[in-house]
């Protein structure tokens, strides 16, 4: 069998590597004989030895046994799509997901908010491959509902605080913005809030309501130091700007001066190659890199340059982190570094014991994933995950790790660090330093269990 | 902030402004490389949409309400999601309540080191003063934001301050005296700027004051010390809370979803794929009224089987079924509102067009179908 995944030195070689000769024989004959029980257990005990990580023999595949009859009727009876016609081009202009895609949708955690339109989606992470989420499956936060603005009648406005901070206020249109020279550049954007729920406790089952206000696109915009010059920012005095929004919130967020001199702070129209979805956005949001979502401010219509923080509601009022010393932390906006798998997760259920690939996302706003290690035995012990690549700055990345389950009870981790050498902390090390009320800004290592049923746990240690 | 209602300053503005434009233009010439991208914003159009205020004040527009006004607006306009007090949990988390005369003399709110403490308050956590005028005025109320006067934005502050007895109830909040009261507000002292989690430089301002990450942790690799023991997960009771799991993940893949509906399964006897769920159409009506439900922001008071602020759409339809008039009489409460039938709290007149009136009037007579 040829290893999918070739991490050198980590994953021992099955079953050449653990088997003596003999024992090999004996694989090969039991597996010839069909006994395959025998051959599971040989196995098991031999992982055992070996420690708990291993790529799987080819002979243990199985769950699609041949049937009585000799062949699978899915192979013996060719389908109607095998034999007919099928559908045109363009049939959908849009095209659309399959329809056996469509539990794969963004949700509401129940009860967590009274309405619709100050609330949260969650993006289905258990049922993402890579590191772009599909616009359709972007996480949503709304504060005072989501509008289709008209993008022809949509204006940015650049000004300031006083009339010394930017020399020229401006107004540009779309049509305007756009021709101004572009870049791409892939990010991730997370809720502050993300995984507040479980600062306390346990709250919610699978990964979709745990880390689900996640998502990474690639953006494409204007970056905005390009559109303070050309207002003439004072960068001297200004050293904060305010982002606000056109919808009925009209959020607004302070954001340091030096993050948009660094170039990265963008404003943009566009999200994995379409325009902005609607509910992100469209025609025009903030991209501010590693920062929580709330900073990102959508249906963009003005900057103000200004000398001191706004204190605005959403950063005065929420998105502050109640420390056990009784004080809230203002302006906390850097989403650490932080990771979770994905494959195997809470609410999901492995149909059978064998092989798995882990899988997971692993992120940091400070900079690149430098390294992610996995658990399989509740944080004793760790191995390296191999980073499936591209790793980008602020962005997602996906990590993997071959996984042969044994069948019994398994605490499965990860553990990000990144290019700073920032250690994503356990549960114990965050509520020591943070208490357990914080509300944001919860980076705190997850803990899976997979249980003997194949039930995958939303479990916490202490 | 920047615009400002005075004429003078405005005419000031202006004059700079055009003085500036014709600087740019010469600049223009120089050094823009982008010629034809953007205009000058007018003073006019930049006194249209600066309306933040800070914390210095800066932006806020002259003009004063007192708490008797505010009042009268807040149960007209604030209470149905807020509560007559500030006090409701229905909608939005409540904004007052646990703060007391003492926190006002020390700026710190005592309830937020005592963990037993139910929720936390707006005016428990803000610490400025400006940030409620400049929310109230830029998105309250909810459904119609930027409706408030600027006197009425006053008002209404000058009202919640008093039910958080921050002022007294014979008091009027202007620009003239706000910066006394913020010198009052339970937790102005509360906040600390001293963490790592600030994207610029810790500057003269403090932000970010703190170089390093607070939690700082060794990537140990072997025979760490752990305490594998599980302290949280959800009870066997919140099983199917979530909805059935089975129905939120891909029927194809190495994880299935477990299906919650049932008892766990042994292993390998477990699940089927469960093939995405196909609702029942609902009719073109029912459709229709539905989404105006949800558009025009319906059901944030009224569930369609469950009670929120308001009744529940399943109770009023059962309450009125067979009545003759049933069209003309929703229609006509939908219109006006209407207080005292199903509680204390208020329904205030909606804005919607007379087709969608009778569209929601009809769904209701018809029994609240889903």
């Amino acid at each position: 069998m040829t290893d999918p995944h070739p991490t050198p030195g980590r994953v021992v070689k099955a079953p050449e590597n653990f088997l003596d000769a003999a024992g090999i024989r004996t694989v090969h004959g039991q597996a010839k004989a069909g006994r395959r029980d025998f051959i599971r257990s040989a196995f098991a005990s031999a992982v055992a030895g070996a420690g708990a990580i291993a790529a799987a023999p080819a002979a243990l595949a199985q769950g699609n046994p041949v049937p009585p009859e000799g062949g699978d009727p899915h192979i013996l009876n060719l389908p109607a799509h095998s034999t007919g016609l099928g559908q045109g081009v363009a049939t959908d202009g849009y095209g659309k997901p399959s329809k056996y895609e469509a539990n794969v949708q963004r949700r509401q955690s129940p009860g967590l908010t009274q309405t619709q339109q100050s609330s949260v989606s969650f993006a289905p992470l258990q049922s993402l491959f890579g590191i772009v989420t599909p616009s359709g499956l972007h996480f949503e936060r709304h504060h005072q509902g989501w509008w289709d603005v008209d993008p022809s009648k949509h204006r940015l406005m650049i000004n300031g605080s006083d009339d010394k901070l930017v020399k020229q206020p401006k107004v540009f249109t779309l049509d305007e913005l756009m021709r101004l020279p572009p870049v791409s550049r892939f990010h991730f954007i997370e809720c502050g809030a993300n995984t507040g729920m479980e600062w306390g406790n346990v709250a919610v089952p699978t990964c979709q309501y745990s880390h689900g206000m996640l998502s990474c696109s690639e953006f494409t915009g204007v970056p905005l130091k390009l559109l303070l010059d050309m207002a003439g920012a004072d960068y001297k005095r200004g050293r904060f700007i305010l982002a606000e929004g056109a919808d009925g919130s009209s959020m607004t967020r302070t954001i340091p001066m030096e993050m948009v001199e660094s170039g990265e702070v963008l404003v943009a129209y566009g999200q994995n190659g379409e325009m902005l979805r609607p509910e992100n956005g469209y025609p025009l949001r903030l991209v501010v890199p590693g920062v929580q979502g709330v900073s990102w401010v959508k249906y963009l219509r003005r900057i103000e340059v200004g000398d001191m923080p706004y204190a605005s509601k959403d950063e005065a009022v929420h998105y502050i982190d109640l420390m056990p010393s009784g004080l809230h932390r203002q302006y906390s906006s850097i989403q650490e570094c932080k990771s979770v798998i994905t494959t195997p997760s809470g609410g999901q259920v492995l149909l059978d014991k064998g092989f798995y690939t882990i899988s997971g996302l692993a992120w940091s706003g400070r900079g690149k994933v430098r390294q992610v290690d996995v658990s399989v035995d509740g944080g004793r012990n760790w191995r390296p995950a191999r980073l499936q690549g591209p790793v980008m700055d602020k962005c997602l990345t996906r990590f993997t790790l071959p996984w042969v389950w044994d069948g019994k009870p398994t605490l499965v981790q990860s553990r990000a660090t990144d290019e700073t050498g920032y250690v994503q902390p356990n549960y114990r090390q965050s509520r020591a330093v943070r208490g357990t009320r914080s509300i944001y800004h919860n980076n705190s290592i997850q803990t899976w269990m997979v249980q003997e049923s194949g039930e995958v746990k939303n479990v916490q240690l202490s | 902030m920047f615009s400002c209602p005075d004429p003078r300053r405005t005419l000031r503005a202006a004059g700079l402004a055009s003085a500036l434009a014709l600087a740019a233009t010469l600049a223009l010439a120089q050094s823009n490389a982008y010629p034809g991208i953007g205009r000058a914003a007018t003073p006019k159009e930049v006194a249209a949409w600066d309306i933040d205020v800070r914390p210095d004040f800066k932006g806020l527009p002259k003009g004063s309400g007192s708490v008797a006004k505010g009042q009268d607006l807040w149960e007209a306009k604030c209470a149905t999601c807020h509560g007559i007090f500030g006090e409701a949990n229905e909608v939005f988390t409540p904004l007052v309540g646990g703060t007391t005369k003492d926190d006002v003399k020390t700026g710190r709110v005592a309830r937020l080191l005592d963990p037993g403490f139910p929720g936390r308050t707006t005016m428990m956590k803000v610490a400025t003063v400006s940030t409620l005028w400049d929310y109230i005025h830029r998105a309250m109320p909810w459904n119609a934001p930027k409706s408030l006067s600027v006197d009425e934005v006053y008002a209404v502050t000058a009202f919640l301050l008093n039910l958080a007895e921050v002022v007294p109830e014979n008091f009027t909040l202007s620009d003239q005296n706000i910066a006394e009261v913020q010198r009052r507000m339970p937790n102005r002292n509360g906040m600390t700027l001293d963490h790592a989690m600030w994207p610029g430089k810790p500057g003269p301002l403090g932000i970010g004051k703190a170089r390093q990450p607070d939690i700082k942790v060794a990537a140990c690799m072997k025979n760490c010390v752990t305490e594998p023991a599980v302290g949280s997960m959800l009870p066997d009771f919140a099983r199917n809370a979530h909805g059935n799991l089975a129905e939120q993940s891909r029927m194809v893949g190495a994880q299935l979803g477990a299906d919650t509906t049932q008892p766990p399964a042994a292993l390998g006897a477990a699940p089927k794929a469960v093939p995405p769920v196909a609702a029942a159409a609902p009719s073109a009506a029912t459709a229709a009224a539905l989404a105006l439900l949800k558009d025009r922001g319906c059901l944030v008071c009224h569930g369609l089987d469950s009670k929120i602020v308001g009744p529940a759409f399943s109770d009023v339809a059962k309450k009125y079924a067979g009545r003759p008039d049933g069209l003309a009489y929703f229609s006509q409460k939908i219109q006006s509102g209407g207080v005292g039938l199903w509680g204390a709290i208020p329904m205030p007149a909606q804005t919607l067009s007379a087709a969608d009136t009778k569209a929601i009037a009809q769904w209701l007579v018809d029994g609240a179908k889903k």
